[in-house]
């Protein structure tokens, strides 16, 4: 079984007066099929913490552990990290223009399983993906995240994980910007991932809006670098009544 | 990918001017009685056409359309040294569909120089020197089934060219050139097309990485005519090609597409001039390159004019660059001259932008290594403008060639 140890883990960015710590020492373990929300207020260091994860080169692990089922992911590049089974949902996906979704998906799933899926199976599976997501077929023609709208942005996010099928999916704020309809319909789709119960998901979120959709296993708030309260379910309800306030008071939070 | 207006170590530059036509403004072109005319963009070029070499002063490198060029890297084509030294040999086959022909003519012949005249020292060494030329002939109404072909092997030393491509009126013709190999060339290229004919021009110049490569291709476009110049520079040391278009009556379109990849150390510059002098044509130019490596430079100069009597005139132009590394220099510098309002549209644009980290971030966190990331990008970029050609096979084979080209470069 597929788990996923942090340990200890601190990272640092560059700021305009040297480096400046967002990280503070994170302890977390995530196996498969389970989901772990991470909540907390805004510049609490939870995004930092999903593109770490992933391997963002904009941010340095100066301590701390991250492994794979033993393997050490900090020593992987970004694509090896993909290649390994982590795979984050972002909250902004990228422009990749004169890149159709279509190739992208193929050469993403080519890259991750080692070898070009068959075609005639890939193009039944990938068109079965986004009939479930609400996806128009002529998506696939489109450049990758062109002139997509928050929601479409959203669906090919999550439209790539159930092709990748990775072993921990980070979903960084994946309900952000999404209206009701938007925010069912990437929902059902992570939950039909989570169903499989084969994957382990550390679902980002600011608000509880969709842990309504998506029922964690856990939840941890993220508070001034560091998870500062551990606990089921119940936590998000504590968290909708009272807020981040409490945690952001007692001086967690920068 | 985002466009930045100012790569480091690179310009984009670039000018509108809107002239007036007044009393005082003597014209060329059609109906006036004139055969050139002071202009902006033609001052820059400091001396008039002339197929006469010694017309042409050797450039020093502060002239306008000389000062992004590195002279010492010609091969002695400017100044007179390669004309004197020893000639080189090229290894020529033709693919010919039934219909076409294709001759070998002597310097006497009157098929040749109708098309433009030389603009540059270069070319004009090229004319003043050629011992042959070759003229291929599209008849009158012949609809072409498949593309001519003519493939050019460079075989070292010096060689001087002229080739014609004369399609008749109501022709229609593919007609694909193909540069490999090695040498220093210098050649004048006069694409005809008679009323009502469709030309597609494709020059490919995938030449070894040591080749010096500087050419005219000057284009007449008839009435009604329908042009098509298709322009893909991957090898050579120093490439200079200087695209032109000419109408010869009002109803002409011009299409001009190109694509450079230039590695660490390459020279590929493309200038290109749209003169409209005659009403209702239309122009459109969209030429995009890549560059990685130290020292890899990409020039592209498009200068549009509009002149008086263009009424109804149509033109765009486009030059996008994509920097992958640092070291690469763009020069991008598009100029639209106006001198008559009464237009249907004039515009330009020119953006040199990096494949940035955040495009590779979010590749590679698909499991696409940064190479492989890299070659993806830069092929959707240039699949972009392959698929605005029209002609299936032609967009095929480029196709192919971009996919080797980057599968060794990148």
């Amino acid at each position: 079984m597929a788990t996923l140890e942090i340990r200890d883990l601190h990272v640092s960015v560059e700021a305009e007066n040297g480096p400046r710590e967002i990280l503070k020492g994170v302890d977390l373990t995530v196996k498969q099929g389970e989901t772990h929300a991470i909540m907390g207020p805004n510049g609490s260091g939870k995004s930092t913490l999903a593109y770490s994860l992933a391997g963002h080169p904009k941010y340095t692990v100066t301590g701390g552990s991250v492994l794979l089922d033993g393997e050490d992911v900090l020593e992987m590049s970004v694509d090896e990290r993909a290649k390994a089974g982590v795979f984050l949902a972002m909250q902004y996906p990228v422009e990749v223009p004169g890149v159709s979704v279509s190739n992208f998906l193929r050469t993403a799933a080519t890259a991750v399983r080692g070898e070009a899926p068959k075609l005639r199976l890939w193009v039944k599976e990938v068109k079965e993906a986004m009939a479930a997501l609400q996806m128009d077929p002529a998506f696939a023609e489109r450049n990758v995240n062109e002139g997509f709208s928050g929601g479409e942005k959203k669906r090919h996010e999550i439209l790539q994980l159930e092709l990748l099928k990775p072993k921990i999916a980070i979903l960084d704020e994946t309900d952000s910007g999404l209206d009701v309809d938007a925010l069912r319909i990437v929902s059902e789709g992570i939950n039909r991932v989570r169903s499989t119960g084969e994957v382990g998901t550390l679902l980002v979120t600011h608000y509880t809006r969709i842990l309504r959709y998506i029922k964690p296993d856990y939840v941890h708030v993220f508070a001034g670098g560091r998870i500062v309260e551990s606990g089921g379910a119940e936590l998000a309800d504590k968290l909708e009544e009272e807020g981040y306030e409490s945690y952001v008071k007692g001086g967690a939070s920068e | 990918m985002a466009d930045v207006q100012n790569t480091t170590g690179s310009t984009t530059a670039g000018s509108i001017e809107v002239g007036t036509a007044g009393a005082g403004a003597q014209l060329a072109g059609p109906g006036t009685g004139r055969t050139s005319v002071q202009q902006p963009i033609d001052a820059r070029v400091a001396v008039k056409p002339s197929f006469d070499v010694n017309d042409f002063p050797v450039p020093t490198g502060r002239e306008e359309d000389w000062r992004f060029t590195p002279l010492h890297r010609l091969g002695g084509l400017h100044d007179g040294t390669a004309a004197a030294g020893e000639r080189g040999e090229d290894k020529v086959e033709f693919t010919l569909p039934d219909g076409v022909t294709a001759e070998t003519v002597g310097r006497d012949d009157a098929r040749l120089g109708k098309a433009g005249t030389p603009v540059d020292r270069v070319a004009a060494q090229a004319f003043s020197a050629f011992e042959q030329a070759l003229v291929v002939t599209v008849p009158k109404e012949t609809v072409l089934a498949e593309p001519v072909k003519i493939d050019v092997r460079g075989e070292g030393g010096v060689r001087f060219a002229h080739v014609v491509i004369d399609v008749k009126p109501f022709a229609e013709a593919v007609v694909v050139l193909n540069h490999t190999g090695s040498g220093t060339r210098a050649a004048n290229v006069e694409l005809l097309v008679g009323d009502g004919a469709k030309l597609t021009f494709v020059s490919v110049q995938d030449w070894d990485r040591d080749a010096v490569h500087v050419a005219q291709h000057n284009a007449l476009v008839g009435r009604d005519a329908s042009f098509k110049s298709v322009v893909v520079t991957f090898g050579g040391d120093l490439v200079r090609l200087h695209p032109r278009v000419n109408y010869a009556g009002p109803g002409g379109e011009a299409d001009l597409f190109g694509l450079y990849f230039a590695d660490a150390g390459q020279h590929l510059e493309h200038r290109l001039i749209i003169d409209h002098d005659t009403p209702h044509c239309r122009s459109n130019v969209a030429y995009k390159g890549a560059l990685q490596g130290q020292d890899a430079h990409a020039v592209w100069v498009g200068d549009v004019l509009i002149r008086a009597a263009a009424l109804g005139t149509d033109t765009y132009e486009l030059n996008r660059n994509l920097v992958l590394t640092d070291g690469a220099r763009v020069d991008s510098i598009p100029n639209l001259e106006i001198e008559t309002g009464e237009i249907v549209g004039a515009g330009h644009a020119s953006a040199t932008g990096r494949f940035d980290d955040e495009q590779l971030f979010y590749l590679q966190a698909r499991g696409i290594p940064a190479d492989e990331a890299r070659r993806l990008v830069v092929r959707g970029f240039f699949a972009e403008l392959l698929q605005q050609i029209g002609v299936p096979e032609v967009q095929e084979q480029l196709m192919e060639k971009i996919d080797a080209e980057l599968e060794s470069a990148v």
